[in-house]
Formats: structure tokens, C-alpha cells, sequence
């Protein structure tokens, strides 16, 4: 066991499962689905891998149910922009799963352009005795066949197949950062830059634009949107947020095109922290309705915030995630790293709230108790089915043992994305090309 | 990373000189800093807005928040310097010299023109692509944005890969797309209405209803062998 001084712990510890490595791909997203059986994954390449949690059994109490690899499609390939003369990357930016409806399972997936819907089904059986095919599949000449018999379903071996089912392309000319699945169940929306467009997943040839903030002339461009998404139960609710650390909810009853927003929400500037990247680290990256839908979480470079939808001139809470990093912004500036894009997310009943950092690092926060945790996803650091040690950042003075230095953290080594189970304590975290699963200690 | 304090390395593509880093600006325990938002910026900094504009610029497809942002960045720091009575001598990257003494000049004039007709330029990328732009005013609701782009009809030349939308090119979309199951599959319930189909045997002793999924694929294998029946060519 652990002999640390420092026992701060969230809920549980963790255990850590398993590392899978993903090839040599990155990965770009992840996300669970409805259910938390399966977790998709997609990667630079274009790549998505879903996997399946294991049914639990009896006779290994120890072991909950594992993810293992239940299928592995391509679903984008490079494309060529002719008119522009560029190529458009395959790499996924955002996977989001649509409930289940029946065996199969449909998952979105998009690239800077175009978003699929894609259909994962299995297959267990598979249809015996043709009549112009002979079992090899060789055609058989029709004049030789006398009788006629009924092809019969037998048994094989489990086949997972993932077919397109729907390409929504060409409808946005800037880079697509988001797609969300309304509660409705048969619309869902995509952000770029400058515009969301709202789709009906049966109509791929058209889609209506309901929020445009490209002004008249590109050189008054000053904000773009970063991140968009509907609310959890109210099927005309959404929120956006922007590079100037803003964030619109809009109601699509209000009108038609919703460039103007029902709520405005915005922090006012603190004016002992200004500097001239105030407004690169005030960019949100990421915005996350709760389950429940009465709050939004926002990332933006340093902090994770809380707001409650009836309060929009500041956020309920705020959580600091990396505050050590507010010396270095200089130096963050000038390798690009003040751009990176972190993701956040809630656990299954909105208590705790989970993002990335730098070095392999993630942090937690519980909200009802205000405590917080650093923890580590790298395979040297942690061997499998081992408790999780929190780790610690030394801002100065003496560095304690075992605790690691602002200037020693690994600033290529970035959590961008992770996942949190829909009702469980299990978290995947994606490390540059390997995914980390975690679950509650089993007592 | 910079430590603090320490002067800039020499960086291969650009030929400028080595220009310490303004101490003041890593520093924010610095008591003027931290009490107040800094005065002047250095020039390094403009400098390395400058660079990184100017290279986000020459990407095919810029990354705009990353560029808003730049430009965002540039334009408080041209502000902060604008008063200052007495700038260093700015050497000019070799990379856009034009562009640099622009810069230098001290209106706020001068930046937005510079600025202006960069970001127009991308604006004039962007609008060789775009499908039919959306009315500045208010249209009909549900204005469709991924359909034909009948302006581009020189551009039709370029052929099916072409970037727009045409009307034709949709059947090409689908041409490797399963559509045989376009009626209401995502939402529809285990299936009533289709057929059972001719199946015997161990279908019968199993569960009597069918996965949704293998009726589909039935249907496939039948509609399959009908095709097949049918002799090609004119006349039976």
C-alpha cells in the first residue's frame, strides 16, 4: 500500500487495467456511449476503433468487465480539395454515439469536413444453400438446376461490421470542431468556425444554417466558435462557446438563423491577471452541458469553470488546473502549447469533474467536497491493477520527494481527451497513441 | 522552453539578431506587473507575433482561431507600443520586409491595413469554395447551405472530385453507400411489415422473430438472386 503523506483521493482510487496501444496513431477523440458498453475512439489516421466491455462473471469476481477491441474500421480517408489546392485530413476530431434503437449501434464521426454516420452491427449467421451459387460461390449454370431449395441461416463465427450509412459532406467551408446529437433523436448539429448547421439525420443534401458569425468583411474577424452542443433534454436548446471566452445559449424558437443569443454568458476580465495573452488563455476549448443539464463546464487554458444556466455574468465555480503555468505563458506562447485544445468532462452524476494537462497528467475535482487530484497515465509509472498515486507539481521553494518541477513537465506529453463512463467509475484517457481505462478499486 | 532571463536562441531562418528577453515580461512577481497590466511590450514579442501571423498566413488552410488569435494578440501588443516614444530598431525578417515596416509604423492605421489585406486574402480563398452565401439578412428558414453552387459553373470542369456540391454529383456520393435501407431503419422497431421470407427449418425452432439486421440481409441475398435470374440484354 501507499505510504504517502498525501491521502487526497477522489471517491475511490483507481486501478488501472490496461494499456492499449493504438498502433502508432494518435488519438484525437473518445467517447463512450449511452450505455458505457462500448468506447469509441478515433485516431489521426482516420481510424476508428471501438471497444466492448466484457460481460462480467461470476467465477472472476476481480475482474470487472474489461474493454477489449470490437471493431476496427477506417472512416475517413485523406481527401483532395481541388478548388483549393489542399488536402483535407482524415484525422477524427469528434465521435458522439446515437442511443440505441435496436442490435445495431450508429456512431457520427467527423473529420475537418465531413461527418458519417456510420452503422455497427454483428453478424452470426449466414444464409446455406443457393441455388445459383454453388458453395464455393461459383455461379452455376441455371439449365442444370432441376430442383429448388430455400437458403437456411447457419450459425458462424461473430462478424462486426461498421458500413457508412449516411456521408453528410460540403457544408462547411471552415474546419469542423463539433458535432452533437439532439435529444430528439433525429437531428444533430455540426460547428465550424464561423457556422453551425443543423441536420436531420435522413437528409444528407441539405442542411439548415442556424448560427453564422462570419461578418461581411474577414478583416473584422475577431472571435470564431470553438465548441457547441445541445442541451441533454430541451431539443431547442444549444450553447456555443468562442475564442474570446464566451459563451451563447440559443433557442431555435426564437428564429430561424440564432446569431442572437436567448443568454450571454461571460466573466468579467480580472484586472491583476491581465496580460497580453489574457485573451489566448480566456479561449474555451471545450463546453460540457451536465447530465442533469442545469449547468455548463467550460475549459479554457488554465482553469475548468462551472456555470449555472440562470446566472450569466460569472461561472458558480472555478477550478484551477495548471495555475503554475500563468509565469510561463511567454515561453507557452512561443511553442504554440497556449493553443492547445484541452477537453473536460463530467462523471455519470455531475460530482466530479475530470480534464487534462501536461506530462501525462490529469486532474479531478469534486465538486461537493472541493477536493481535488493529480494523476499520472504512463505506463512507467504504473503497473497494471496498481493503485493510481497522486502526483504533484512543486511551484517553488523546496521540491519535496517524489513530487516533479514545473520546469521538468513534459510539454509534448499532452491529455487532450478523455471519457467518463455514463453511470460508472471508469475513465479512458488517451495519452498521444495509447489509451488508458481506468475503474474504481474493486474492495 | 526559455528560462527566464535568457537571451534568445539564434533561430536558422530568420537572420535576425539575438534579442534579450525582456526580464520584466517573465516575471510577474515583478510588483509593477503584478499590480498593473504591463506597460510596453517588448519587441521580441512583437516580433514573434509578427512570425507566427505571418507563418499561420502561408498555411494553405490557416487554422483561424489560431490566426484570430495571433492577430488579436498582435494588435494589443501594437497598441501597447504605439505611445512609446522610442522603439528599438525592429531588423526586418527577410521573410516579409514589406509587412515588417508596416508594422513599425506607429498608427493604428497602418496595422489594420496591413492586416486588412491579409485577412482579405483569405477571405478570397475561402470564396472560391463557398457554397451559396448565406443573405446577410434574414432568409426563409432553412436555407440550405450543402446543395449545388450554380455560380461555380466554369469550375464544373474540374470533375466529380470538385470541392462544391453538384446536383449530379450526389448519385456518385452513394454509389459505394448501402441505401437499401434509407426507409426508417435507424429508428424503425423490430421490423412487422417485411415478409419472414421463405426461410424453414432452423429459423422456425429458433426465437420466431428475426433480427432486423438478418431480414435485411435477406432481403440482399433475394433481391441479389432475382438479378440474377434476369437474363442481361434486350429482349427475352
Amino acid at each position: 500500500m501507499e505510504e504517502d503523506i498525501d491521502t487526497r483521493k477522489i471517491n475511490n482510487s483507481f486501478l488501472r487495467d490496461h494499456s492499449y496501444a493504438t498502433e502508432a496513431d494518435i488519438i484525437s477523440t473518445v467517447e463512450f456511449n449511452h450505455t458505457g458498453e462500448l468506447l469509441a475512439t478515433g485516431d489521426k489516421g482516420g481510424r476508428v476503433v471501438i471497444f466492448q466491455r466484457e460481460q462480467e462473471s461470476k467465477n472472476q469476481i476481480h475482474r470487472r468487465g474489461e474493454y477489449n477491441v470490437y471493431s476496427t474500421f477506417q472512416s475517413h480517408e485523406p481527401e483532395f480539395d481541388y478548388l483549393k489546392s489542399l488536402e483535407i485530413e482524415e484525422k477524427i476530431n469528434k465521435i458522439r454515439w446515437l442511443p440505441q434503437q435496436n442490435a445495431a449501434y450508429f456512431l457520427l464521426s467527423t473529420n475537418d469536413k465531413t461527418v458519417k454516420l456510420w452503422k455497427v452491427s454483428e453478424r452470426d449467421k449466414r444464409p446455406e444453400g443457393y441455388n445459383l451459387k454453388d458453395e464455393e460461390g461459383r455461379l452455376r449454370d441455371p439449365a442444370t438446376i432441376t430442383t429448388l431449395r430455400v437458403p437456411v441461416l447457419r450459425p458462424m463465427d461473430l462478424m462486426v461490421e461498421a458500413t457508412p450509412r449516411r456521408v453528410f459532406a460540403n457544408a462547411h467551408t471552415y474546419h469542423i470542431n463539433s458535432i452533437s446529437v439532439n435529444s430528439d433523436y433525429e437531428t444533430y448539429m455540426s460547428a465550424d468556425d464561423l457556422r453551425i448547421n443543423l441536420w436531420n439525420f435522413e437528409i444528407t443534401n441539405q442542411s439548415f444554417n442556424i448560427v453564422d458569425i462570419k461578418p461581411a468583411n474577414m478583416e473584422e474577424l475577431t472571435e470564431v466558435i470553438t465548441a457547441a452542443e445541445f442541451h441533454p433534454h430541451h431539443c431547442n436548446t444549444f450553447v456555443y462557446s468562442s475564442s474570446k471566452g464566451t459563451i451563447r445559449l440559443c433557442d431555435m424558437r426564437a428564429s430561424a438563423l440564432c446569431d442572437r443569443h436567448t443568454k450571454f454568458f461571460e466573466e468579467p476580465e480580472d484586472p491583476s491577471n491581465r496580460s497580453f495573452f489574457s485573451e489566448i488563455i480566456s479561449s474555451i476549448s471545450d463546453v460540457k452541458f451536465s447530465h442533469s443539464g442545469r449547468y455548463i463546464m467550460t475549459r479554457d487554458y488554465l482553469t475548468v469553470k462551472v456555470w449555472d444556466l440562470n446566472m450569466e455574468n460569472r461561472p458558480i465555480e472555478t477550478y484551477q488546473v495548471h495555475d503554475y503555468l500563468r509565469s510561463k505563458l511567454c515561453s507557452l506562447y512561443e511553442n504554440d502549447c497556449i493553443f492547445d485544445k484541452f477537453e473536460c468532462v463530467w462523471n455519470g452524476s455531475d460530482s466530479v469533474i475530470m480534464t487534462g494537462s501536461y506530462n501525462n497528467f490529469f486532474r479531478m475535482f469534486d465538486r461537493n467536497t472541493k477536493r481535488d487530484v493529480t494523476l499520472e497515465a504512463s505506463r512507467e509509472n504504473s503497473k497494471p491493477r496498481a493503485i493510481l498515486k497522486p502526483r504533484k507539481v512543486c511551484v517553488g521553494g523546496k521540491r519535496r520527494k517524489d513530487e516533479i518541477s514545473v520546469d521538468s513537465l513534459d510539454f509534448s506529453k499532452k491529455i487532450l481527451h478523455t471519457a467518463w463512463h455514463p453511470s460508472e467509475n471508469i475513465i479512458a484517457v488517451a495519452a498521444t497513441n495509447n489509451l488508458y481505462i481506468f475503474q474504481d478499486k474493486v474492495n | 522552453m526559455l528560462s527566464k532571463g535568457l537571451k534568445r536562441k539564434r533561430e536558422e531562418e530568420e537572420e535576425k539578431e539575438s534579442l534579450a528577453v525582456d526580464a520584466l515580461w517573465l516575471d510577474p512577481g515583478h510588483a509593477a506587473v503584478a499590480q498593473a497590466p504591463p506597460a510596453v511590450a517588448s519587441s521580441s514579442l512583437f516580433d514573434l507575433s509578427v512570425l507566427k501571423l505571418h507563418h499561420s498566413l502561408q498555411q494553405s488552410e490557416p487554422d483561424l482561431r489560431h490566426l484570430v488569435l495571433v492577430v488579436n494578440t498582435l494588435r494589443r501588443i501594437q497598441a501597447s507600443m504605439a505611445p512609446a516614444a522610442a522603439l528599438p530598431p525592429v531588423p526586418s525578417p527577410p521573410v516579409a520586409p514589406s509587412m515588417a515596416n508596416n508594422l513599425l509604423a506607429s498608427s493604428d492605421a497602418a496595422l489594420s491595413a496591413s492586416m486588412a489585406s491579409l485577412l482579405e486574402d483569405l477571405s478570397h480563398i475561402e470564396g472560391l469554395s463557398q457554397a451559396p452565401q448565406p443573405l446577410a439578412d434574414e432568409g426563409p428558414p432553412g436555407r440550405s447551405i450543402g446543395g449545388a453552387a450554380p455560380s461555380l459553373g466554369a469550375l464544373d470542369l474540374l470533375g466529380p472530385a470538385s470541392g462544391c456540391l453538384l446536383d449530379d454529383g450526389l448519385e456518385g456520393l452513394f454509389e459505394d453507400i448501402d441505401t437499401s435501407m434509407y426507409d426508417n431503419e435507424l429508428w424503425a422497431p423490430a421490423s412487422e411489415g417485411l415478409k419472414p421470407g421463405p426461410e424453414d427449418g432452423p429459423g422456425k425452432e429458433e426465437a420466431p422473430e428475426l433480427d432486423e439486421a438478418e431480414l435485411d440481409y435477406l432481403m440482399d441475398v433475394l433481391v441479389g438472386t432475382q438479378a440474377l435470374e434476369r437474363p442481361p440484354g434486350p429482349g427475352r
